[in-house]
């Protein structure tokens, strides 16, 4: 559920961009020794893989499940309904996060457990993990920022690059972020619908009759559980219950919104064309996903409570390796970025969200266009205008 | 079913735990709770025999879940090794037909290149947790002390693949099966020697216990023999057999009754190893019956040749969307080089080449 925006350098140069990041122009055979020690640094982690990460991630369950069954538990007592929230949230962020998205992308399925494989596991939120992983897993990481390609890209709903074109619907761009925010999860189950692209005409109604279903046997599950059952347990407190089932998904609805912008739009993020991608070498597509993702910079738990998805770039680098491995990674992932004069977009939680916002605001209204000569700002300022 | 068992794996409890299984819960709180996934603790272990390949025998003491099992069937056995992969193996029975939630016992061979038998035999306490599955397979015996036959029941086993043999015999006369009634049973074993022989004492007490079944048992370079079986049983294509044992043995012995139905044979599976060069040897799809000389490319590619339409995604080993279960021989990750012999694997088709001959459930 993330996206991203490239840019070729044909691009760039025709349309100056503000927000480009400066992108070196790696001759092939230095993409090719690129490529190498990414090859190299993953071979290295999977080697590496053992009994360590299969306790952080059970342990990780372990506490996901106490901090639900606490939180179900606390509504029984009135007083605690905010911890309750609380601790539901947590366990709802935890769950969707480190262990969903994580576990759905194959990172455990070399354990052998079919408690944590990649095409057993289903995640609490609305959306089937099954139609998930392929808008996900195969659309978005393979297709990363590939304009008309990665649907990641605004979701379809907001204009998140200049080379969408602009319409006068996209003024409610802030608006229809904020909506998305608030309503994440719906939003990530609807996604495979391709709703514009039948308003568009692209896609019939018919091809979505099976997804449709699908999704509506999730969803019925999810508000059983949420809406129906866990409040009516709780007898006279069905409201309150009720009512903060809804909160603890909401606030997991807005955390996972946050991290997920601000892991592919921030300032100085690419995109690229298709021609740009065609016969792309491995090393050109380790190329595009760093140039295609940024860090959020934080601590320990900062970083578990955002799935490790924080390291948004080692995430796109290496999808299927355990989360948990990121940080390790990431020292090593900048340090050759350094050698290849790769910017790294990193940066605390505020500056991250507060360019995807301006970016959000700034793309509602069209893209003026750049007075001929105009000079191309580098990626290194934290310029306003988003990739 | 206990009314415990009974709520837990009713519906509702079921909804509550959605999109998990109430499973997930349960084994955090106990491993031996489970609502419909089977678990067993190891209760007991004992050394059967010593040697190069030692022989245990494990009792198990499963979940309320397990359903219990028929004479012959085996049971797959998921164990957590050390560098934290679950393993996953299957293992015949050992122990007469069990109720449901009752204990029974699986004889184990360690391997050297087995890494669940060895683990099982040599490193697995008391106290042990394993992922099991139902009991599965029909290399099962029907007669029993209650069938109004008096068919001659003929059991043909080698060296480890005396455990669903054993399983049989132990049922059979634990049920009242006995000579009386002019049933006959006859049980033909080759072992590598005596001190390797599984079972021996309890295999002398029923030869020379008054019960209707014989006892051979052949030891070294002694081969199957067709004339030395006809002497000891007649003509055995007219006699329900069991044969178990390694593929060279069931080999000869399908041979000897040269189609006939009235024998069945189980069969345990060896990995089967890489040749020098990868672009050796057939590609079996098994589950389409395709066939296609390994081309040395990766395997969704040669699927593809064959006219196959596997499911793929990223065609780069990101996405997963093409895993498929590898049944036997060695592939080569195309992406780090490492090669992979295991029998019953998932393997993404599109980073694996085939080295020599495998075959894919596809």
């Amino acid at each position: 559920m993330t996206t991203i925006p490239f840019v070729s350098p044909k691009k760039r140069s025709s349309t100056s961009r503000a927000s480009d990041p400066k992108i070196p122009n790696l001759t092939p055979e230095q993409l090719e020794a690129f490529g190498d020690e990414m090859d190299a640094l993953r071979q290295r982690i999977v080697a590496d893989l053992g009994e360590e990460d299969a306790a952080y991630i059970r342990g990780i369950v372990k506490r996901q499940q106490q901090f639900e069954v606490a939180g179900r538990v606390m509504f029984y007592l009135p007083p605690a309904w905010p911890l309750a929230v609380a601790a539901l949230s947590v366990s709802k962020i935890l769950e969707n996060m480190e262990i969903g998205h994580n576990v759905m992308h194959g990172q455990y399925d070399w354990l052998g457990d079919p408690k944590l494989n990649s095409r057993i596991y289903d995640w609490d939120n609305v959306c089937p993990g099954e139609q998930w992983k392929y808008s996900h897993n195969y659309i978005h990481h393979t297709f990363t920022n590939v304009l008309g390609k990665d649907r990641d890209i605004g979701y379809g709903i907001l204009r998140m690059d200049e080379d969408q074109k602009w319409h006068p619907y996209y003024l409610g761009n802030p608006l229809y972020a904020f909506l998305l925010m608030a309503f994440f999860e719906w939003g990530v189950a609807m996604h495979d619908l391709e709703v514009e692209n039948i308003v568009k005409g692209r896609r019939k109604l018919g091809e979505n009759a099976q997804l449709h279903a699908a999704i509506m046997k999730k969803v019925k599950r999810q508000a059983l559980k949420d809406y129906l059952i866990f409040p009516a347990l709780t007898g006279p407190l069905f409201p309150l219950t009720f009512a903060g089932n809804a909160v603890a998904n909401l606030v997991r609805n807005v955390w996972a919104f946050n991290i997920i912008f601000c892991g592919h739009f921030p300032a100085g993020v690419a995109t690229f064309t298709e021609e740009e991608c065609e016969d792309e070498s491995r090393g050109h597509w380790y190329y595009r996903q760093l140039l295609g993702s940024a860090n959020i910079t934080g601590g320990k738990l900062f970083h578990i409570m955002s799935g490790n998805l924080s390291h948004q770039i080692e995430h796109h680098l290496f999808p299927d390796i355990p989360a948990r491995r990121y940080p390790e990674i990431a020292v090593e992932v900048r340090e050759i970025c350094e050698r290849y004069g790769i910017t790294y977009n990193t940066g605390r939680l505020s500056r991250q969200l507060y360019t995807v916002a301006r970016k959000i605001v700034r793309l509602s209204v069209p893209t003026p266009k750049p007075k001929p000569g105009q000079e191309e700002p580098g990626a290194g300022q934290a310029v306003p205008e988003a990739a | 079913m206990t009314i415990t068992q009974r709520v837990l794996s009713s519906r509702l409890v079921a909804a509550l735990a959605s999109p998990h299984s109430v499973d997930r819960y349960l084994e955090q709180i106990n491993p031996m709770w489970a609502a419909t996934e089977v678990r067993a603790r190891v209760v007991d272990i004992v050394r059967e025999t010593t040697g190069e390949h030692p022989v245990a025998t494990l009792t198990l003491q499963p979940t309320g879940t397990w359903r219990g099992h028929r004479s012959g069937q085996f049971v797959q056995v998921g164990v957590d090794l050390e560098d934290g992969r679950r393993t996953t193996r299957c293992f015949s029975i050992s122990s007469a037909a069990s109720l449901p939630g009752e204990r029974f016992t699986l004889t184990i061979r360690s391997h050297a290149e087995g890494v669940v038998s060895r683990y099982l035999v040599n490193e697995a306490e008391p106290g042990l947790i394993l992922h099991l599955s139902q009991a599965e397979g029909d290399f099962t015996v029907h007669e029993s002390a209650a069938t109004p036959t008096n068919n001659h029941l003929l059991m043909i086993s080698g060296g480890s693949g005396i455990t669903p043999v054993m399983s049989h015999i132990r049922t059979l006369l634990r049920d009242g099966y006995d000579g009386h009634a002019n049933r006959k049973v006859t049980f033909l074993h080759y072992a590598r020697s005596p001190e390797d022989q599984i079972f021996a004492d309890e295999l002398a007490e029923i030869a020379t216990a008054d019960n209707g079944v014989t006892v051979q048992l052949r030891y070294g370079t002694h081969r199957f023999d067709p004339d030395e079986l006809r002497r000891l049983v007649g003509d055995f294509r007219d006699i329900d057999t069991w044969a178990c044992g390694p593929a060279g043995l069931i080999e000869l012995i399908q041979d000897a009754y040269a189609g006939s139905p009235r024998l069945r044979v189980e069969f345990f599976k060896p990995p089967a190893f890489a040749t020098d060069d990868d672009a050796e040897g057939t590609v079996l799809f098994a589950r389409s019956g395709k066939t296609a000389t390994n081309s040395g490319t990766n395997l969704l590619e040669q699927a593809e040749a064959t006219g196959l339409t596997p499911e793929f995604g990223c065609r780069m080993g990101i996405c997963f969307s093409c895993t498929s279960r590898k049944t036997e021989g060695t592939v080569r990750n195309v992406l780090t080089g490492e090669t992979s012999s295991l029998p019953d694997e998932d393997i993404r088709i599109c980073v694996s080449a085939p080295v020599g001959s495998c075959s894919i459930d596809l």
